[in-house]
């Protein structure tokens, strides 16, 4: 049994560095971090822009290779795996949402939400079906045959989670979730993700400066200079 | 995600008609002029093609084409009609000359003097009246081309006198005739009227028109007729070939059409490839989404494939569509008359149309490929 696998772990980090290239000059970006992040937990990593949280989130899904260092997802080592593998490896097992959304814009709702699905190889309308009864979920179950452009921005937002979610991956990804939302709607969109997104067996990590939400999280982990510098259920006093 | 792709593509309606009118045009230019260019050229031939009898023409050594020839003694008739597998032979003329109309007006015509006694060497078809008429004093029959150049439309030409080299002749009969490569004018009247109209030197015969025995190959006869009297002989096939050689090598048409077909290329690649590039720049989000989702980038290159084959189907078939209407719009004009579209045509701009599809999407894909798929957390 591995790393992840053999400490209960969805994710483990190992020493993870990344470095990038900027001229002459080489940009550690992140420093050996070493991390858990547990199934059932609503986790967050938070830090000022710059911080690394991009970064290491990347690295975590297995869409950004580190310089040096391991990462386990749910006990299989993903920079082991070949490009195709971790390409199917990503489709399989992990959900997105993207800050922007990135739904497409000529397609309605529920076929952007069936896109994971479609991806796998599952006939269209099957899937189309299966996107509509998790937007039903969703609450947005009367949104289905809606272009993206005729959606409001948390409707958008609910699809996009809809889609990240309709092929029950067991790791999910938010990046700043709550960033183009008001209070009211960001609290709501992270009560939605804590009923849907997290489960016994699944792990849900969310990168945001938002302070707003910072009393949803079950776990919260700062990222300061490519280090993490707290590891708690709470922020620290001095952020 | 094929499916997904073509939604993509014609949901943003700007890009996609701009990429269906890229392909379109460039196809309408390609076809269009590589059809006006083989049919231009393929006018060097008329005057084979409008003599369907002649299984092998007979002529001077320096003489080229049908209207490029060299007179021969009337001797070289007996000499060629006395080579075994002849079946017949006859005399042909072909000459220029000046003509003036009734009402004054003067037009430079060719004249062509078939077989007194058989009439070969006129077309096959006869617009108005029939070949007969060519028994009448002083008849010639013209080109349906010389009667829109040399009368206005609704006068009939049947019976209207012309000043021939100081000669009165009267248009009895009007042929259906493919026109020459410079739409010149041109009558018909047998041998013996068309020495009398066209002034010549001692040797005045141009042609002569073989037609080979049952049995022998036209081919193996222009060699023996080669072997047995000095003169050049072609099949019907080699002659024509020589009139579209002619014009190739001796005018700039091919350069012409070609810079042409080339500016066709040109402009489909930058439409096509300006156009695909920004809806690719408008989708890069998206696509990336997509890779980091873990679409592979074996199905992104075949979204961008399918989403180059709908634009290609559609714009190639309106711009194939395009040449056709082009083609059966002008068919009542003279100038274009009997044009066609050959096969090997749309083929050549099908080809073309897959390059520039290929080009551009390689160039849109290869941005698409570049893309990180951590690029959509920035």
């Amino acid at each position: 049994m591995t790393g992840a696998a053999a400490t209960g772990a969805a994710i483990s980090t190992r020493a993870v560095t990344r470095d990038f290239k900027a001229g002459q000059q080489t940009i550690t970006v992140l420093h050996g971090i070493d991390l858990e992040v547990k199934a059932g937990e609503l986790t967050y990593l938070v830090g000022e822009s710059g911080s690394g949280k991009t970064t290491l989130i990347s690295i975590m899904c297995g869409i950004l290779w580190p310089t040096l260092g391991e990462v386990e997802v749910f006990g299989t080592d993903i920079y082991n795996l070949t490009d195709t593998q971790l390409v199917e490896f990503r489709l399989n097992n992990i959900g997105f949402i993207f800050q922007q959304y990135n739904l497409i814009p000529s397609i309605d709702a529920a076929s952007n939400a069936a896109v994971p699905l479609i991806a796998q190889g599952m006939d269209r309308l099957e899937a189309r079906q299966r996107a509509v009864a998790m937007m039903e979920k969703l609450a947005i179950g009367d949104q289905v045959d809606k272009l993206p452009n005729q959606l409001s921005g948390g409707q958008q937002q609910r699809v996009a989670i809809a889609r990240a979610l309709v092929h029950e991956p067991r790791l999910v990804v938010c990046d700043e979730p709550t960033a183009a939302l008001d209070a009211r709607s960001g609290r709501k969109v992270m009560d939605l993700l804590r009923e849907v997104a997290v489960a016994e067996d699944r792990a849900c990590i969310i990168v945001t400066h938002d302070n707003r939400i910072f009393d949803l999280a079950d776990r919260i982990l700062v990222l300061e200079d490519g280090r993490i510098t707290h590891d708690g259920t709470s922020m620290p006093e001095d952020h | 995600m094929l499916w997904i792709a073509i939604r993509m593509l014609t949901g943003d309606k700007q890009k996609f008609y701009g990429l269906v009118f890229g392909i379109a045009f460039s196809t309408l230019l390609i076809t269009q002029q590589l059809t006006i260019f083989v049919n231009l050229v393929e006018r060097g031939a008329s005057g084979v093609y409008n003599v369907p009898t002649a299984d092998v023409w007979v002529m001077d050594e320096v003489s080229r084409t049908t209207d490029v020839n060299f007179p021969m003694p009337s001797t070289a008739l007996d000499k060629v009609r006395s080579v075994p597998g002849v079946e017949w032979a006859v005399p042909h003329l072909r000459a220029n000359a000046s003509v003036r109309s009734g009402d004054g007006d003067l037009e430079g015509v060719s004249v062509i003097g078939v077989d007194d006694a058989t009439l070969i060497g006129l077309p096959k078809r006869m617009a108005q009246a029939s070949a007969d008429v060519l028994s009448s004093p002083d008849s010639v029959i013209i080109d349906d081309v010389g009667t829109t150049r040399m009368y206005e439309a609704g006068q009939s030409p049947i019976g209207q006198r012309l000043e021939l080299n100081d000669q009165r002749a009267v248009i009895m009969g009007i042929a259906d005739a493919i026109p020459s490569f410079t739409s010149q004018v041109t009558l018909y009247t047998k041998y013996s009227r068309a020495l009398n109209y066209v002034p010549g030197t001692r040797n005045r015969m141009s042609f002569v028109l073989v037609g080979a025995s049952d049995g022998v190959a036209p081919a193996e006869l222009t060699a023996r007729i080669t072997e047995l009297t000095g003169l050049r002989a072609r099949t019907r096939d080699q002659f024509a070939q020589d009139g579209v050689d002619f014009i190739i090598q001796n005018t700039g048409i091919p350069l012409n059409f070609g810079i042409t077909v080339m500016l066709g290329f040109i402009v489909g690649v930058a439409i096509v490839g300006l156009t695909f590039s920004l809806f690719i720049r408008d989708n890069i989000k998206q696509f990336g989404a997509l890779k980091a989702i873990g679409v592979t980038n074996a199905k992104i290159r075949g979204m961008v494939a399918s989403q180059a084959a709908l634009v290609g189907l559609v714009g190639y078939g309106l711009g194939v569509l395009g040449t056709v209407a082009f083609i059966w719009g002008f068919s009542a004009n003279p100038t274009f008359k009997g044009f066609y579209i050959p096969w090997q045509v749309p083929l050549v701009s099908l080809a073309a149309v897959a390059l520039i599809l290929a080009l551009t999407g390689w160039l849109a894909l290869r941005n698409v490929l570049k893309t990180e798929p951590a690029s959509v957390f920035r």
